[in-house]
């Protein structure tokens, strides 16, 4: 591997982008396979097998954890660390540290799945580790933000690439919220349990705050810094509009903290501050849109990519979920919608177009552009992007339709009344009629999981076959030369 | 005149700004909770839990039984109907964590207490199918099988307090908690009596049906039946929470 493209192994840290990419698959692999075992739980209960690790609620955290801090958090390092060092024009700061940060992130997703299955949780959303692994993430993450803010100070370029600041929004707003979040005292020295330091309403909304925005910052604004570099780079064109870039920046860093509040209408928490954070989310569709418009309208020109190459078509599409699940959400996020909507499949359903649509298919677009790159290579199989492509997007579709219609119509039984005043349906008749959505989910969840193993494969042919030829050339130059 | 472009050539000023853009949400949203008084309103009868039940509270979160069950009824005419009053800030005031939820893939448990018997929920806790036939829920048969471990039962006890729950050490802690809860409950929240108290209450509540040893079983049936009992709301005129919503 050593003789890969040897000008840019000097002058780059690709080592690391390399580690981060094949573990951002893997975690792919693992976390989508735990989420299509949770949802098939949930249509067929058997599959629980009184196995208290693999319960329901022991393994959701697993699934959720997996994806979003194994597969997005990985692919993130990965794309952060090429991105920054191309757009700098020089060699990531310390690899040391960097591949601290590797270490220290893989042994965290580690610990934090054993420990779910164990019993250990905190019990909040995304935030389930308990606190040991909070201290470990709490170091990795200042290690990472260092690598990333010293690398930016040794560029040889005057300006700092758009893409940065997204990565940079990401990984302070991660620091914050991750911080307070997860204040809490433990048991003892030696007990991996703990009780947050907040109660009740001010903990709740905490969670939310941190809730919402692990979906803004992590998901979301680190994401755009992902694609403000590989789209304009798999176009062939320059971003469309700069000063857009600017202004939904700072609307979108700003903006977003305001409204995890949405999360908790109707209950408990006062209604101004639910009311205010409603007020934002609508706020927010500007500066989500704007994002959507610069990345999309960065192809015009250029359509015919979209008949021809694969790669591009996961971008485009990638944006257009963002587009709809941008409107979506703060459509939700209106006081008359939510009461409909909140506690039921309804929110699953949004989440998984924003995760699978959005951030799992512009993930999917980058790496087919990094991957070539890194190993100095073609991909194996362009044919098998394509068809990674449709089983994707079948399987999204299949996805947030069946909870679509799953979601609107909890909703409505629960709050349906017939002639006499009296509640139409009992709760448990609201499960029965799910079943058939379940089912469809977890299929939906098949057919993407199945795209993944595809890419996976595709990968592990691509890089198989490029150490191959790197090995040839290294031990027989001269049958090398002669192939 | 202010230019983009100097943020955009340092990131010293780059990192400050976004500092800046990502901390006002947070400060205007989040601080005045804990400083308006009637965030939290004061409510008659919400006390700590008692240490039987507060093991089977870990055990709730054990089991994330809050990916599937909400604890917070909204104010909507049909679930008063379906759960009972809509929840109050204050009968959550001493979870630490919050056990909200955000997802009903079963009803809600804000007051489940005391809807059902003990032998209701430890049969349905064992295998729920037999009690409701659609049900998805997983079966928990470990419960019933598994010892309480009530060992650190103080320790967990005292992170409590120390995060504000007025579980009381002291002699002087435990005069305000008699004048504050009464001299039943007050002896309950003394943290030196805890595990005394702990196996006292299992006993005498039997939840599980076996007085030979403490199951995890008791601990959360225990916790279950408290839930959503302390308010008496026949106490409270209907329009009396209105005004801190």
């Amino acid at each position: 591997m050593a003789a890969v493209g040897v000008a840019s192994a000097e002058q780059y840290n690709y080592d690391i982008v390399r580690k981060f990419t094949i573990m951002a698959l893997v975690w792919g692999a693992v976390g989508m396979l735990a989420g299509v075992y949770v949802a098939s739980e949930l249509a067929w209960p058997f599959l629980n097998f009184d196995v208290a690790y693999i319960t329901f609620g022991r393994l959701r955290p697993v699934h959720t954890s997996a994806v979003i801090f194994g597969f997005g958090g990985s692919a993130l390092f990965a794309t952060s660390y090429y991105v920054v060092q191309r757009t700098c024009q020089t060699r990531l700061f310390s690899d040391g540290m960097a591949s601290f940060t590797f270490w220290g992130w893989q042994a965290i997703i580690v610990l934090a799945a054993i420990s779910y299955m164990l019993g250990y949780s905190q019990s909040r959303e995304y935030a389930e580790m308990e606190w040991p692994i909070d201290i470990l993430i709490e170091i990795v993450w200042v290690a990472y933000l260092i690598v990333f803010v010293a690398t930016i100070m040794k560029r040889r370029q005057p300006h700092i690439y758009v893409a940065n600041w997204f990565y940079l929004s990401f990984i302070l707003a991660t620091a914050l919220l991750h911080t307070f979040n997860n204040l809490a005292v433990p048991v003892s020295l030696f007990s991996m349990k703990s009780y947050s330091l907040f109660a009740g309403t001010q903990d709740a909304m905490t969670q939310w705050w941190y809730g919402h925005n692990a979906v803004g910052f992590f998901l979301t604004a680190a994401f755009l810094g992902m694609m403000y570099y590989f789209v304009p780079k798999q176009a062939g064109r320059p971003i469309y509009s700069y000063r857009l870039s600017i202004v939904h920046f700072w609307a979108l860093s700003f903006l977003y903290m305001w409204v995890g509040a949405h999360h908790l209408h109707w209950t408990a928490l006062p209604d101004w501050t639910s009311t205010l954070a409603a007020t934002f989310s609508i706020m927010l569709l500007l500066p989500s849109w704007g994002g959507m418009i610069n990345g999309i309208m960065t192809l015009s020109g250029a359509w015919d990519k979209l008949r021809t190459d694969p790669i591009m078509r996961f971008m485009i599409v990638a944006l257009s979920f963002y587009g709809m699940s941008t409107f979506e959400g703060p459509m939700m996020s209106l006081k008359d919608v939510n009461a409909l909507s909140h506690y039921t499949d309804w929110t699953v359903g949004h989440v998984h177009s924003g995760a699978l649509g959005w951030v799992a298919m512009i993930t999917f677009g980058s790496l087919y552009h990094l991957i070539p790159k890194l190993w100095d290579t073609r991909m194996y199989s362009e044919k098998l992007i394509g068809i990674h492509f449709w089983l994707a997007t079948i399987g999204v579709l299949l996805y947030i339709t069946a909870m679509w219609i799953s979601g609107i119509m909890q909703g409505l039984m629960w709050r349906a009344f017939d002639d006499f005043g009296n509640l139409q349906y009992s709760f448990v008749e609201s499960v029965a009629a799910m079943h058939p959505f379940y089912a469809m989910r977890a299929i939906g969840g098949m057919f993407f999981l199945t795209g993944m193993l595809l890419m996976i494969f595709n990968a592990f042919m691509t890089i198989s076959r490029a150490n191959r030829n790197v090995s040839v050339a290294v031990l027989n130059p001269a049958r090398a030369a002669a192939a | 005149m202010f230019k983009h472009e100097w943020i955009e050539k340092n990131v010293g000023i780059m990192l400050v700004a976004i500092m800046l853009a990502i901390s006002i949400g947070g400060m205007v949203e989040i601080t005045p909770l804990f400083f308006i008084k009637d965030t939290v309103e004061k409510v008659a009868g919400v006390r700590p839990y008692t240490p039987l039940e507060s093991r089977g509270r870990d055990i709730y979160v054990r089991e994330g039984c809050y990916l599937c069950h909400s604890q917070m009824i909204r104010p909507f005419r049909d679930e008063a109907l379906r759960y009972g009053h809509y929840s109050l800030a204050a009968e959550s005031q001493y979870d630490h964590p919050f056990q909200w939820g955000s997802k009903r893939t079963g009803p809600d448990l804000a007051r489940v207490g005391k809807k059902y018997s003990n032998e209701w929920h430890v049969q349905h806790l064992n295998d729920p199918k037999s009690m409701v036939p659609a049900s998805v829920m997983p079966r928990y048969p470990w419960l019933l099988t598994t010892p309480l471990d009530y060992s650190d039962v103080t320790d967990r006890l005292k992170a409590l307090r120390q995060v504000g729950v007025p579980y009381s050490l002291t002699q002087g802690e435990y005069d305000r908690n008699v004048k504050e809860f009464g001299a039943d409950v007050a002896k309950m929240l003394h943290i030196p009596d805890a595990q005394k108290n702990l196996i006292a209450q299992a006993q005498a509540g039997n939840y599980d049906g076996d007085r030979s040893n403490v199951s995890e079983m008791d601990a959360l049936v225990a916790y279950l039946q408290v839930l959503g009992t302390m308010v008496d709301f026949s106490k409270y005129d209907n329009d009396e929470f209105v005004k801190f919503r």
